[in-house]
């Protein structure tokens, strides 16, 4: 092996207590140059981490956090440039290093794992030849072994065939596989630093726990140190023992993980704290676990953390909330038939079915045989993961996709044979909200004109008592009216989910079902937009479906959750149960990737 | 990968076939009928009265179709009015001609197009980047003809540094196999008659491969902008690996995707372009022979020619779609 | 990254975000140059308090227009022809096809630009006034190339609109002709059809319009598919609006934009391709009609002696073509929700 230099440091390194840290920065300042002059995303930041050790920066998008990483290992996009401060990696300060001495670093002993596995692999290179590439540039392969290396390097990695897998191409890999190659790739060399930059928000969930535990055991047998990246407080704690908190380009506080988590100083973390799902989930772990069993609203407990939601009204308000812990259904249906209901749920779905056949091949079922309840004013959830047919089950729901088989009925009517004046009543009562408030508003309308439209289409009221409708809406869900001539392009992603909202809830409807509304939004705002779905839900009466791949969200909004894998339903319970006493193992599989919730506890994951 | 070609052959074969149906028609409706477009204007009644029985068009019109498609799949598209000899002999005669200059122009274009969107890109916003795309406008906006005439008055008529028009000199005794005279003396031997038809293609090559240069630079110049910020880039930089080696196996292969995928609209420009151009240079191609066609109302030639120019164009196509195949791996799989 | 905001864009938001807006983080995304920092700033940062007018996508895109140079340079030059073609009959100085001069044209010799004041711009071979044939030309060149685009637009949405509203076995028959058009090379295909329909303006003009209609017809339709995946078709289809609301109203105006694009720069293809037709003699009429390619084709023979013959109408060809590509492109880059608020 050539570079043995290196590899004796590495060694000595371990016992030897270091005079100063691996990766020292202070004071950075990052600028971007754009056409409106200079924008600086990264202002007077400072972290260190020591050999060996795991440090999580994190921050919402904007926060600079990738910004900071980027600029550690010298890749800052064409228009960035260290202004200020100083990177002392091992010794040596890397800003102003030039590029021919930094190429020798990067790879060698800081290599990157970068967010999205989908996009950072070259799609016309074999993924051999990808880990080949940097074995060879720093010289630890030789053109005769590197073959050998490669497969080595991917079994390290847990790719199984690794000799295979390594002759494929990018596209025909899983996201799971590409980011486990991507992992290769980064510690191929075995580098001192591995800057992790998102490496698992792009991954179901189920995926994200195996690949981070990939990385940790990799980098724990090699002596790595980890700079973690993430707009995931939880995940932060979980991984790493000291924290460093960016927002708006600075750093607001860092500590060690546990106490920033116990006793946040900073406002904006102590904001944070309370919104990340994930951590929040854990916060009121113990009282789901205890008290909440014997209260009639088990899952409305959980929105106490959250400033501006309210208590449940006990039993009243919300009408047919069951009066007592409905019963468990191993079939997901019945749980509203508990104690003798009095009233029917304002939907049930039995034996839905969707099948697309596949030429030359089994035919695919998107959803099979899902049979499930929503009791009016309640929220239930679907949870899974990419595929699990959640999606396919709600616009089932919504008449926008014909089932296969099954039927479901709404309010006591089979919704699959209504006729067209029954169908403009359902679809009156029945609204949804989508996930991208980037796509689901059409971008030519004003927001006035998106909220006012199905009160044009349904004819409601003239023109005067419609704009005050909008207003009224607008109003409902925190929207300032003076943005009614707005177009969407010109609001935040929070604001526009705020519209979608707005417009389902012009005609009344008894039923929203909401598709992921808050996965592509910022943790704080997502946080908002959920007080704003419990309050509506509050005043209004109003049903949910809420679809979800995030537990930890549904945990904060849910009274029932059913659990779907591969077009089946495979759990269905009242919130508490599916948290406390997850029966199928796919659930507790699911509860397990939470990153927050091991926490504190000293137990693995198989 | 032949599952591909068998689909896009497929697929060509009803675009073929509906365009003959309307080749059909439309001969059928010309005032006069049919006879009257083969014969032209001046034909007797019996000659008349004599085509159309030969040619069966006093049959039903369906039955008329299949002998006409009978025809053509057996390679007869009749006989050309002016020349009297079967179109297809004539086609086969000049189609080398503008082979040839279809494929000097598509090489220039190739050649210098690429390189000059990858520097442009890599000096994008200075004032090389901005000189290249002010030419590569330029060179979209230039009629093809036009063009001709100033590369003929300028390097022709003022300079005198390259012939006016022809494909070679008419006193070069030169021996012709294959019509490509290029080719031809290089296999005889005779090199400067190689040489001659070598600089009767430079003018209407250069003209013939300016917008499509212009175009090429302009997408490889986009591209390699949007491939430099792609992930898989900074994923290579990060790797610490050599910058030539990031250009070509990242930058290169990649950004040359979307090139790739143009060519066979360039080639439709070329052979478009060659007609125009042809006639410039008096090159004696396809190009001219169509120009004749199209005043004489040869019919047959036309007709010939409109079915002859899709299926090459289509072949084309194939080919491109092909060798997309072959650079990108996601498509040789799907 | 506030830099960019104006003041309180929104006046007080929903969110608070501290900082409100979605600004990337930019190393994490693709930040190119000029094509951030617009995102909020695009509307007018009035904050008073009021009711703020919005930006619509047309109105945001005519504001980078005016912006920019490029924009400004096309829309110039094509304002300045469309003015000359619709003031030929006040401004030129001589009929179309009359031949003022010839009697000063003598075997070898044909009088150039400046050589007579009475003709400025010189003469042709049979004594016509170059500057007035060049004004005419331009009527006609602009006539021909925007009425071609017009037709060439019509029959493309029309075709467009039915493959992307209808889809299934519409969509595969409107395909299958625009398959067959586009199997013959565009230019070519025009040829083919003005040789069919004899000689003439009208026969350019169809000629032209029909070889347009593909190129038109495939964008629609694929601007379409790509719109009726979004997500606000599906909060459409939700709401229970009809098929035809939903085409009309939010897929077909969400899908022009790049079939106007296309048709700004197709305006340059058609002033071409027009002189391209009359060059090849396609273009009917006399030897000594006003039009530009026209011009070119009985320019060849005098290239030796008045190369001005050629090089004129050719600028002007060219000018034109330039103007309206410049004002295709820019238009293009306005449009692009990349460079807009995403």
């Amino acid at each position: 092996m050539s570079g043995m230099g290196d590899v004796r440091a590495e060694d000595e390194r371990t016992p030897r207590v270091e005079p100063e840290p691996l990766l020292q920065i202070r004071d950075l300042q990052v600028d971007f140059t754009t056409m409106h002059g200079s924008v600086r995303a990264v202002e007077d930041a400072s972290l260190s981490l020591e050999a060996g050790r795991t440090l999580a920066v994190v921050g919402e998008s904007g926060s600079g956090k990738s910004t900071t990483a980027m600029a550690a290992i010298g890749l800052l996009a064409g228009n960035g440039k260290v202004t200020g401060g100083s990177i002392r990696f091992n010794g040596q300060d890397l800003v102003g290093l030039p590029e021919s001495r930094m190429r020798d670093i990067r790879g060698r002993q800081i290599g990157l794992v970068p967010q999205d596995p989908m996009s950072n692999l070259n799609p016309v290179s074999r993924i051999g030849t990808q880990v080949a590439e940097t074995l060879l540039t720093h010289r630890l392969a030789t053109r005769r072994d590197v073959d050998a290396r490669v497969v080595e390097v991917l079994e390290a990695a847990g790719i199984p065939e690794a000799g295979r897998r390594s002759r494929q191409y990018p596209h025909e890999l899983s996201g799971g596989l590409r980011q486990r190659a991507l992992i290769a790739v980064a510690l191929a060399c075995r580098p001192r630093l591995l800057i992790a930059d998102e490496p698992t928000s792009a991954l179901d969930v189920t995926v994200q726990q195996v690949i981070l535990d990939q990385i940790e055991q990799m980098t724990q047998e090699l002596g790595t140190a980890i700079l973690l990246i993430t707009h995931d407080l939880g995940l932060a704690a979980e991984r790493a023992q000291d924290l460093v908190v960016m927002h708006r380009g600075k750093v607001v506080e860092s500590g060690p993980a546990a106490q920033l988590l116990e006793d946040p100083q900073h406002p904006y973390t102590r904001s944070l704290v309370r919104a990340a799902p994930s951590v929040a989930a854990v916060r009121l772990a113990p009282e789901a676990f205890t008290g909440a069993r014997g209260e009639d609203h088990p899952a409305p407990a959980q929105r106490e953390g959250h400033p501006g939601a309210r208590p449940l009204p006990d039993g009243g308000t919300a009408g047919a909330l069951p009066a007592s812990a409905p019963v468990r259904a191993e079939d997901g249906r019945g749980w509203g038939r508990g104690a003798g209901a009095d009233t029917e749920p304002l939907v049930t779905i039995t034996d839905l079915t969707k099948v697309y056949p596949v030429r030359g091949g089994d035919d695919f079922y998107a959803a099979r045989n899902v049979s499930l309840e929503i009791p009016r004013g309640t929220t239930v959830s679907i949870v899974g993961e990419s595929g699990s047919g959640k999606t396919t089950t709600a616009r089932m729901l919504l008449r926008l996709i014909e089932p296969t088989s099954g039927s479901i009925t709404f309010d006591g009517r089979d919704v699959l044979t209504l006729d067209r004046r029954e169908l403009r009543d359902f679809r009156q009562r029945v609204q949804a909200v989508f996930q991208d408030p980037y796509s689901s508003l059409n971008p030519m309308f004003t927001v006035g004109r998106i909220i006012e439209e199905p009160l044009i289409a349904y004819k409601r009221g003239g023109a005067r008592e419609r704009r005050d409708r909008v207003v009224e809406l607008m109003d409902q869900v925190a929207l300032p009216s003076s943005m009614h001539r707005r177009y969407p392009a010109e609001l935040s992603g929070g604001q526009r989910q705020r519209v979608a909202i707005a417009r389902a809830l012009a005609l009344r409807p008894e039923l929203i079902v909401c598709d992921e509304p808050v996965s592509a939004l910022d943790v704080l705002v997502q946080d908002q937009i959920l007080t704003l779905l419990g309050d509506l839900q509050q005043e209004l009466g109003l049903s949910y479906l809420f679809i979800s791949h995030d537990l930890a969200v549904v945990r904060l909004i849910s009274d029932y959750v059913c659990v779907m894998k591969d077009g089946e339903l495979v759990e269905a319970a009242t919130s508490e149960e599916i948290f406390t006493n997850p029966r199928h193992a796919y659930t507790r599989r699911l509860l397990a990737s939470i990153p927050g919730n091991e926490l504190g506890i000293e137990t693995g994951v198989a | 990968m032949f599952r591909l070609i068998g689909n896009r052959l497929l697929l060509l074969a009803p675009t073929i076939i509906g365009l003959s149906v309307l080749l059909f028609l439309w001969v059928r409706a010309l005032p006069g009928g049919p006879a009257t477009a083969l014969l032209g204007d001046k034909a007797t009644p019996e000659a008349v009265a004599r085509v159309n029985e030969a040619y069966g068009f006093d049959r039903p019109i369906l039955e008329q179709y299949f002998i006409y498609m009978g025809r053509i799949l057996s390679g007869d598209f009749g006989n050309s009015l002016l020349t009297s000899r079967p179109v297809l002999e004539e086609f086969a005669a000049r189609f080398p001609a503008t082979l040839e200059l279809t494929a000097f122009a598509l090489l220039f274009a190739v050649g210098f197009g690429i390189p000059l969107g990858y520097w442009a890109a890599r000096n994008v916003g200075r004032w090389q980047d901005q000189a290249a795309v002010l030419l590569s406008l330029m060179g979209v906006v230039v009629p093809v003809f036009f063009l001709a005439f100033i590369l003929k008055w300028v390097f022709a008529v003022q300079l005198g540094w390259l012939p006016t028009d022809g494909r070679q000199d008419p006193r070069i005794d030169a021996t012709h196999y294959t019509n490509f005279f290029v080719w031809d003396g290089m296999i005889t031997g005779e090199y400067d008659a190689a040489w001659d038809a070598l600089t009767h293609l430079v003018l209407p090559g250069v003209a013939l491969g300016t917008i499509p240069l212009a175009i090429i630079a302009r997408i490889t110049r986009a591209s390699v902008l949007e491939v430099q910020n792609a992930d898989y880039v900074r994923t290579a930089r990060a790797k610490g690996l050599a910058p030539r080696l990031i250009r070509n196996r990242f930058v290169m292969r990649n950004a040359l995707l979307p090139v790739t995928t143009t060519l066979g609209l360039q080639l439709g420009l070329l052979i478009s372009g060659a007609v125009l151009t042809e006639t410039v240079f008096a090159f004696n191609g396809i190009g001219s022979f169509l120009w004749d066609a199209i005043f004489n109302l040869d019919f047959p030639v036309l007709q010939g020619f409109i079915i002859f120019i899709a299926v090459i164009y289509s072949l084309i196509n194939l080919l491109v779609d092909v060798s997309y195949g072959l650079i990108d791996p996601r498509v040789r799989v799907s | 990254m506030s830099v960019n905001l104006p003041p309180a864009a929104g006046g007080p938001t929903g969110d608070l975000t501290p900082g409100g807006s979605p600004a990337p983080d930019p190393a994490s995304g693709g930040l190119l140059p000029g094509t951030t920092g617009t995102v909020v700033a695009a509307g007018p940062g009035r904050d008073d308090g009021g009711p703020v007018k919005g930006t619509s996508v047309w109105k945001d895109a005519f504001l980078r227009l005016r912006r920019n140079p490029a924009a400004i340079a096309g829309a110039v030059i094509v304002a300045l022809f469309l003015l000359v073609a619709v003031l030929a009959p006040l401004i030129a100085p001589y009929p179309g096809e009359a031949v003022p001069g010839a009697r000063e044209i003598t075997p070898g010799h044909i009088p150039g630009p400046g050589e007579l004041p009475q003709f400025p711009l010189g003469l042709d071979r049979f004594g016509g006034d170059v500057l007035s044939k060049l004004i005419w030309g331009a009527q006609s060149s602009l006539m021909i190339g925007v009425v071609s685009t017009a037709l060439g637009l019509a029959g493309g949405m029309v075709l467009g609109l039915l493959a992307g509203a209808f889809g299934g076995w519409v969509d595969g028959v409107v395909m299958r002709i625009v398959d067959i058009l586009l199997s013959v090379p565009n230019l070519l295909l025009a040829v083919s059809i003005a040789a069919v329909l004899g000689q003439g303006p009208y026969a350019v003009m169809i000629a032209i319009g029909v070889s347009q209609v593909p190129i038109f017809a495939r964008l629609l339709r694929s601007s379409m598919l790509s719109q009726k995946s979004a997500d606000y078709v599906l909060a459409a289809q939700t709401l229970g609006l009809s098929r035809r609301t939903i085409t009309m109203s939010h897929v077909l105006p969400n899908s022009v934009g790049p079939v106007i694009v296309q048709a700004t720069l197709t305006l340059a293809t058609a002033v071409i391709d027009a002189a391209a037709l009359s060059f090849l003699g396609l273009g009917g009429g006399r030897p000594e009609t006003a039009e530009w390619g026209r011009m070119l084709t009985y320019a060849q023979s005098e290239l030796g002696i008045a190369p001005w013959l050629a090089f004129l109408p050719g600028l002007c060809i060219a000018v034109t073509a330039l103007g309206f590509t410049l004002l295709g492109e820019s238009l293009r880059e306005a449009l692009d929700p990349k460079s807009r608020a995403r």
